[in-house]
């Protein structure tokens, strides 16, 4: 048994365990002791996977069940630093919940389960990984059980995803009925010749199955619900980590179908298309930030997406995918760093002015929004050039001008929160949360620059970055 | 040392940010030294630029950034990048020194305006086509917030219109230059590798997309008519000293790019649509004429302009990327020409949207027909205003002239017909700019005006250099026709 190859994973596990022993013997008051221990749960499972990046090579394990390639250690790492942010952002938040000691340990299950979706290279595993992401994300979203908000978005979460993981579960069965196994690595070489009305239909089902977690059309409804609703980490904490397992395992599912006689690409393509286009459009009038945020993560994934229709056709397009979620996530942790300093304050009125009351919590957040637009030199920017240059080069020149004209619009609307920032005078806004929530806060917008700043040994870590099987 | 006269005006922006003891004044001595450090360097490097080199460009500095995607900290100059180089460093001097209402915010005004400044000399000053339209995208982000909060009138909605459609034209030029990079083997965004190997010749249909992306973006900052409906707005709303800067340089960024990309590194393709671009051009000439003519606010007749000015540019420019190896000297000329209209027109329009700012300051009103008269009690502005008016319309012994009498002959070889039409910009032009300073400075002195300032001290000074270049490069245009030249004989290929 290749224990160690999973050792990261275990560890989350582990950790959460400990979590919930621990707090169950703790006062009502020092339920934050979760906060640590998951801290260090994190660090531990980020020394782990460092290290089998680094010593291993990129190869498939447990009989084939198991990715322990590029790709997956990467998302796995960007799991784990959302995770360790989520977690620094939450002691104050929850301060007032008698309970919280719990939120640490799903958090932590949350993130194993988006962390084996990454890694799944198997159909099984990734539906295992799916579940164990969903249950827990539901449960993160409505965490403020006496607030209808939150409990209204965990509910929308849930139906959205108990509807969509059958047409996983249909999908992968599709598949399995093709390739008569649930191993990638033999999928991928008994496919050819398989019928291709069952694989166009597997592909379509998956994709679908895929969304929910992605926060993709035509799943993509209850990102703004949990933006807005859910308790502001968690909403830091879904509109990230799973995602980013779940564009790994799209990616790693449709590069298994023969390109021949499925359109996968076209299919992925037009995803990402509606995506960022719904998304944007959406975004347009919220008068709500974190409505808005959630409108403009649906766009970031539809971006992301751009990489996957030129798998294989373009080398740049696994290292743009890496590196745009990351990208993504680190602005999307700033943003919502922001959101969780201001104590949830979301109206777009409460901004009005924070530039001459918090320079620096208003500098995070317009950091992190020109980020999303592409302005350079913040990630998003890198991020963006990286999938313009992968998609032109893998044929899907078009994909890059609909990108294009969409990044034009999304300017707008970030836009209608900056000027306001910078520019009005707006009444003292209230007293910040707290000085774990601004090192996480500011952690994350520092990210967003240095990604964009000094890319080179990201991009050199994604270069050497391989999908398996 | 071109690097330093990046990074000086940049590390003032940061410093002006972060003192926040600074009062207004010490704020605009502290913009204005560190708007003086690139003038000086800028002087150096046109005593160390050697024009009879072969080399492409000189005074080379370098240093790796993103390897991998063949990015890399590349500045360099030719002979045309020096020239707006040097022009940049100039107005951004004259502007942070123009005296202007800072609305209560000095600091953070002067520290925008020298971000501005490190953006614009880093696009001209790049070698590399990434960081081009890095500092092309930046320069965006700083005149945006120039305008949306020093602005009057609707600045937010004239800044968003700004902001938007610029970043269109940027994006699109962006998917061009990723064409083109993508031609490339192995990948790079230098410059001279690009223009020497020419990656997309011979390409066809690719090539042609490309090229169109490239100047589709590069005419919205230019503008070109049809889309340069953001500008008219964009200069009314801005303070006068910003308008000087988005006139003088940022339009400029347009006009050096489509010498900088299409013509040089996509020659073949360029050529095959250069008449194209030369009638869009013409129409740019007399549409803005004409456009500008009708106007009464003294900002937007003036913005007009601009488009007119532009569009002798762009027509030099397609000009000297024609297909006409036997007009190889009227396209030099032409390219020259081109270069010299752009100098000439950074400071002519600059020192005209300087004087608009003087107007606003004195009057805040900049409807023509509410003036009259002020020949009486402002001699000194009648007389600025007058010879950079003049300037603009192309009379002989000023700086506009030599640039439009270049880029007519050229243009009389290449393309006569196209030449014919564009003269009667020039004849507009003559009337629009004489009707405005008719209406301005002669007839009846409406009697609120009596009090009327002239200018003061410190405008005179900074106006009394930009018109004594006009003067200089009129009288005697030796000394930056043969920087020019140098780079105009490499670039349309003969000997």
């Amino acid at each position: 048994m290749d224990i160690g190859g999973i050792a990261g994973e275990l560890t989350v596990v582990a950790g959460a365990a400990v979590v919930l022993v621990v707090v169950l013997f703790v006062r009502r008051d020092r339920q934050w002791v979760g906060a640590p221990i998951a801290l260090a749960t994190c660090g531990i499972a980020v020394a782990l996977i460092a290290i089998r990046l680094a010593t291993r090579p990129q190869e498939l394990t447990w009989h084939g069940a198991w990715a322990l390639d590029g790709a997956a250690g990467w998302a796995e790492l960007v799991i784990l630093a959302t995770t360790a942010i989520t977690v620094a952002l939450s002691p104050q938040w929850f301060a007032t919940d008698a309970r919280h000691g719990e939120w640490y340990a799903l958090l932590l299950l949350s993130a194993a389960g988006a962390m084996t979706m990454a890694s799944a290279a198997d159909s099984l595993e990734l539906l295992l990984g799916v579940l164990l992401s969903s249950t827990t994300g539901y449960v993160l979203a409505a965490y403020h059980r006496r607030s209808a908000l939150s409990v209204e978005a965990g509910a929308k979460y849930f139906l959205v995803g108990a509807l969509t993981n059958t047409f996983l579960l249909a999908g992968v069965a599709l598949l399995f009925g093709a390739a008569g196994t649930t191993l990638y690595d033999r999928t991928a070489t008994s496919l050819p010749g398989a019928s291709t009305v069952t694989l166009t239909a597997a592909a379509v089902l998956v994709t679908i199955g895929l969304a929910f977690k992605l926060g993709a059309v035509p799943a993509h409804t209850w990102v703004p619900d949990v933006a807005q609703g859910a308790p502001a980490p968690a909403a830091a904490f879904l509109t990230v980590a799973p995602k980013i397992g779940a564009i790994v395992a799209l990616a790693r599912i449709l590069s298994l179908l023969p390109d021949t006689s499925v359109g996968w690409r076209p299919l992925a393509a037009g995803v990402a298309a509606l995506t960022m286009t719904v998304g944007n459009l959406t975004a347009l009038w919220q008068d709500d930030v974190r409505r808005l945020l959630g409108w403009s993560s649906v766009s970031q994934v539809g971006y992301a997406l751009m990489a996957i229709p030129v798998l294989g056709r373009s080398p740049q397009a696994l290292p743009a995918l890496l590196f745009f979620i990351t990208a993504y996530a680190a602005g999307q942790l700033a943003a919502f760093g922001v959101v969780v300093q201001l104590r949830g304050r979301t109206s777009l009125e409460d901004y009005r002015g924070l530039a001459r009351w918090r320079p620096w919590i208003a500098a995070a957040l317009i950091v992190a929004l020109l980020s999303f637009v592409g302005i350079p030199p913040l990630a998003g920017f890198t991020g963006k050039l990286l999938l313009f240059t992968a998609t032109i080069d893998g044929g899907y020149a078009w994909l890059a001008a609909v990108a294009a004209i969409n990044t034009v619009v999304s300017l707008f609307y970030y836009l209608r929160i900056i000027t306001p920032l910078t520019l009005d005078h707006g009444p003292r806004p209230v007293p910040v949360l707290g000085r774990s929530a601004a090192a996480a806060t500011s952690l994350a917008t520092v990210l967003v620059i240095t990604l964009g700043v000094a890319a080179q040994p990201f991009l050199d870590a994604g270069q050497n970055a391989r999908l398996l099987p | 040392m071109l690097t330093a006269s990046i990074v000086v005006p940049f590390a003032g922006a940061v410093l002006l940010v972060a003192a926040r003891r600074l009062d207004g004044r010490t704020a605009r001595w502290v913009a204005v030294a560190a708007t003086a450090v690139p003038l000086v360097l800028m002087v150096v490097a046109w005593v160390r630029y050697d024009t009879s080199s072969t080399a492409l460009f000189q005074l080379n500095e370098r240093a790796p950034w993103i390897p991998s995607l063949g990015v890399g900290w590349r500045v360099g100059v030719d002979g045309i990048a020096l020239a707006l180089a040097s022009l940049t460093a100039l107005l951004f001097c004259a502007a942070v020194a123009y005296p202007v209402d800072t609305k209560g915010q000095p600091r953070h005004y002067y520290a925008w305006m020298l971000f501005l400044e490190s953006v614009s000399l880093g696009l001209f000053l790049t070698t590399d086509l990434l960081l081009f339209y890095v500092f092309f995208d930046l320069s965006l982000v700083g005149m945006y917030f120039l305008i949306a909060r020093w602005g009057h009138g609707q600045p937010r909605v004239t800044a968003l219109k700004f902001f938007l459609y610029t970043l269109a034209g940027s994006l699109v030029m962006l998917l061009g230059i990723l064409g083109l990079y993508l031609e490339t083997d192995p990948l790079t965004f230098d410059m001279a590798t690009i223009i020497r190997t020419q990656p997309l010749a011979g390409a066809g249909l690719r090539a042609g997309m490309v090229l169109l992306a490239l100047i589709v973006g590069l005419a919205v900052k230019t503008p070109l008519v049809p889309v340069h409906t953001w500008l008219p707005p964009a200069h009314v709303d801005a303070p006068g000293p910003v308008s000087a800067i988005l006139a003088g340089v940022l339009l400029k960024m347009g006009t050096f790019g489509l010498i900088r990309i299409p013509l040089a590194m996509l020659s073949d393709t360029f050529a095959d649509w250069a008449f194209l671009l030369a009638i869009v051009a013409t129409i740019s000439i007399v549409y803005g004429a004409l456009v500008a003519l009708g106007q009464t606010n003294l900002k937007a007749r003036i913005a007009y302009t601009s488009i007119n000015h532009m569009g002798y540019a762009v027509l030099g420019i397609a000009v000297a990327g024609a297909m006409a190896a036997d007009h190889a000297d009227a396209r030099r000329l032409a390219l020259t020409g081109a270069t010299v209209e752009m100098v000439a027109h950074g400071l002519i329009t600059g020192a005209l949207f300087l004087i608009a700012g003087s107007f606003w300051q004195r009057t805040q009103d900049y409807d023509l027909d509410h003036y009259g008269g002020l020949a009486q009690p402002a001699r000194t502005l009648t007389f600025a205003t007058t010879i950079a008016a003049f300037a603009s319309l192309g009379l002989p012994g000023l700086a506009g002239f030599v640039a439009e009498v270049q880029i007519f002959i050229g243009t009389f070889a290449v393309y006569p017909a196209a030449a014919a039409v564009a003269l009667l910009g020039l004849l507009i032009t003559a009337a629009l700019f004489l009707q405005m300073l008719q209406k301005l400075f002669f007839g009846e002195l409406p009697p609120e005006h009596h009090q009327f300032p002239d200018l003061a001290r410190s405008e005179t000074a900074i106006l009394g250099v930009l018109i004594a270049l006009i003067v200089l490069i009129g009288v005697y245009p030796r000394w930056l026709l043969d920087l020019i030249d140098g780079t105009s004989r490499l670039l349309v290929g003969t000997g």
